[in-house]
């Protein structure tokens, strides 16, 4: 890429971030199941800073409908499904909301899609929820994923669709379990989502989680992992492709708390066409318990076309010297007209050597998830968004 | 039989300090089955003229003519070049990440020929290629021009030359950052792809130590943005005895 580099290492040793430190940190920010307890959204929020509460379509008001979509499964063998309502032992186990949006949703759901992932569940059994909706009413959704001791799966949630939805997903991974997820956002144009999704791991699992959003006018996803005892592993992987006039937000949150731990969180995104935005703010804190510690992240994005937005922020909070290593990285490049140059030479039109640099660009997150069943099935997916933007 | 013509070629980049003219009337006509090296000291246009008959934007023709059996080559695009037959080893292969070998190879090999290639054939034929280049098949299985050595670079540029087959190659110098060993592969590889297919080569090189191994029908000197001298393989004798001092002090 023909880019703008930021990159930045983390020794051992404190260090001072300047430019795009939170005022407050990310320990310190307020967690409640209640919408009330959050302000109003208002863009001098950090959380707030890229969207105004007119493109949320109402999802950060109090009574929004229960989700009246489907939800349809194709489930592993031994997997289990079923309705819990609040006051279910999981109900909040995973993590709860950070932010008004999430909070709306959190409240307005009044129970939980649960699905029960067993000891039996090995190999890397695959499981799918495709979940489809057809209304604009600003709606709520709660899903619980729990990961029990030892298991090891995929679960890939497709949203698909016309929604306005306040999703809360929390998964539960027991003592070590394996889980990878795939989470796609495929919506239909004019759609708006805010996802915001919570992983607890236990002592030793390894959580692999790979966002994909595609479709949608506003989709604001926030993914958090926290470590809830010592040798957890998260590899946390994004992809995401703006086209005009979209706004996709992905908030990251790693939170080591426990000695021991690691995470990877790699997210490329490419932008297309005029006012396509995309926001990618990457916090982790490494507490001062958590020693041991070894994370890395990376953003970065590739401008197609004048006119369209990428922001990256990397956040980094280290509470502790005791730590195997942490950086970060995060770059937003225009598109290389070297690449072009070269294919071209080798014969390819340049429509389609756009589009193999591209391809190539997301591919590259694929291609380190290591399902291939799941590689395949997002490499289609890539085409396709790349058909369609095309067009 | 296929000829390209290069006539009174003049072109110039857009520098920080304004347009320049790099090159100044350059003539060369390179016929099937011909080696011609161009022979010339750092900055004196020769990656220009090479990037100039493949097409690059950056390079803009102000003056003359390039023509490959007598059609306009400056009309086309830059694949359109390709699919006529001409190609370029590049001086500084480009990294494509994400993008297989073998992907790669075969998108381009689809581009070139207008088809895809009949699949066991084709995989047949890379892997002979690449055993002649002693290249490591486990290359095909990387991202192109990803964390490969020079040496790696430059062998992938020739194995590119031997799949797609061209009437017309340029190989901005190719000889550069190889040792010994692997200017020998990659030297026979040129020499026998040269003899199979009756390609026509333009051989851009600072050093005559490729010239051991490539045999040039006609050596041209380049200096400051045009021929400045030439003619048989003993030209290239006298560069390496005398080196370029003569020329661009006159
Ligand atoms: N894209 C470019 N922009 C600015 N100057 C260029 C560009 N390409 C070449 N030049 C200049 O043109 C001259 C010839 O360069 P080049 O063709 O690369 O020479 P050679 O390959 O013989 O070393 C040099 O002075 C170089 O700096
Ligand atoms: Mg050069």
């Amino acid at each position: 890429m023909g880019e703008t580099t930021k990159t930045a290492q983390h020794g051992l040793s404190e260090h001072s971030h300047g430019f795009g430190v939170p005022i407050q940190t990310r320990s310190e920010r307020l967690k409640s199941q209640k919408l009330d307890d959050f302000d109003e959204i208002s863009t001098r929020e950090e959380q707030w800073r890229y969207i105004g509460a007119d493109r949320l379509g109402g999802l950060d008001q109090a009574d929004l409908e229960e989700f009246l979509g489907d939800i349809e499964t194709t489930l592993a063998e031994g997997v289990e499904t079923s309705w819990v309502d609040a006051d279910h032992k999981l109900f909040g186990s995973a993590g709860i909301p950070e932010d008004r949006v999430a909070a709306a949703g959190w409240e307005a759901a009044k129970a939980a899609y649960l699905v029960s992932i067993p000891v039996s569940v090995t190999d890397s059994a695959q499981s799918t929820l495709t979940i489809t909706s057809s209304s604009k009413d600003p709606a709520a959704l709660h899903i619980i994923v729990e990961a029990k001791r030892g298991s090891d799966s995929v679960v890939v949630i497709d949203h698909r669709g016309d929604a306005i939805l306040s999703e809360n997903i929390e998964f539960v991974l027991e003592d070590q379990a394996k889980l990878t997820v795939v989470s796609i956002q495929d919506w239909n144009h004019g759609s708006i989502h805010n996802g915001a999704q919570y992983a607890m791991l236990g002592k030793d699992s390894t959580f692999k989680h790979v966002m994909v959003t595609l479709g949608g006018s506003v989709v604001r996803m926030t993914p958090s992992a926290y470590f809830g005892a010592a040798g957890g592993d998260a590899a946390l992987y994004g992809l995401y492709f703006a086209d005009a006039g979209q706004y996709l937000e992905h908030r990251i949150f790693v939170d080591h708390a426990t000695p021991n731990c690691k995470s990877r969180v790699t997210y490329k995104g490419a932008l297309q066409g005029a006012k396509a935005h995309t926001v990618w703010v990457g916090d982790v804190l490494i507490r001062a318990a958590a020693e041991g510690t070894d994370t890395y992240e990376l953003n970065r994005n590739l401008l197609l076309t004048d006119g369209a937005r990428a922001d990256s922020v990397p956040n980094l909070e280290i509470e502790t010297g005791q730590i195997q290593g942490a950086g970060h990285a995060s770059a937003s490049g225009r598109f290389d007209d070297e690449q072009l140059f070269y294919l071209q030479a080798r014969g390819l039109p340049e429509l389609e050597a756009r589009r193999l640099v591209v391809r190539g660009f997301l591919m590259e997150v694929v291609q380190q998830i290591g399902v291939p069943e799941l590689e395949e099935r997002l490499a289609a997916s890539i085409e396709d968004e790349l058909e369609r933007s095309a067009s | 039989m296929a000829t390209l013509e290069i006539k009174n070629l003049h072109v110039s980049v857009e520098t920080d300090q304004g347009k320049i003219e790099i090159l100044r009337g350059v003539d060369l006509v390179i016929k099937s089955g011909e080696t011609h090296a161009v022979m010339g000291p750092n900055g004196s246009g020769k990656s220009t003229l090479a990037y100039s008959i493949a097409g690059h934007p950056k390079y803009e023709v102000t003056q003359g003519e390039i023509l490959l059996d007598g059609e306009n080559v400056l009309e086309m695009s830059v694949d359109e070049r390709a699919r006529a037959g001409l190609f370029l080893a590049m001086q500084y292969p480009v990294e494509i990440p994400g993008v297989s070998v073998s992907n790669f190879l075969r998108t381009a090999k689809t581009a070139v020929d207008g088809k895809a290639p009949a699949l066991r054939g084709w995989v047949a034929d890379v892997r002979q290629a690449m055993e002649s280049l002693k290249m490591d098949p486990a290359f095909t299985e990387r991202n192109v021009n990803e964390g490969f050595s020079g040496g790696e670079k430059k062998r992938h540029e020739i194995l590119q030359m031997e799949l797609l087959k061209p009437k017309m190659a340029v190989l901005d110098e190719t000889d550069s950052g190889l040792d010994v060993d692997a200017l020998r592969v990659v030297a026979e590889g040129v020499n026998r792809i040269k003899s199979e297919n009756q390609m026509g080569l333009l051989l851009i090189t600072h050093y005559t130590r490729i010239l051991n191994y490539i045999k040039p029908d006609f050596v041209h000197v380049f200096v400051a943005g045009k021929i400045a001298e030439q003619g048989g393989p003993e030209l290239a004798d006298r560069l390496e005895s005398e080196g370029y001092d003569r020329y661009v002090n006159a």
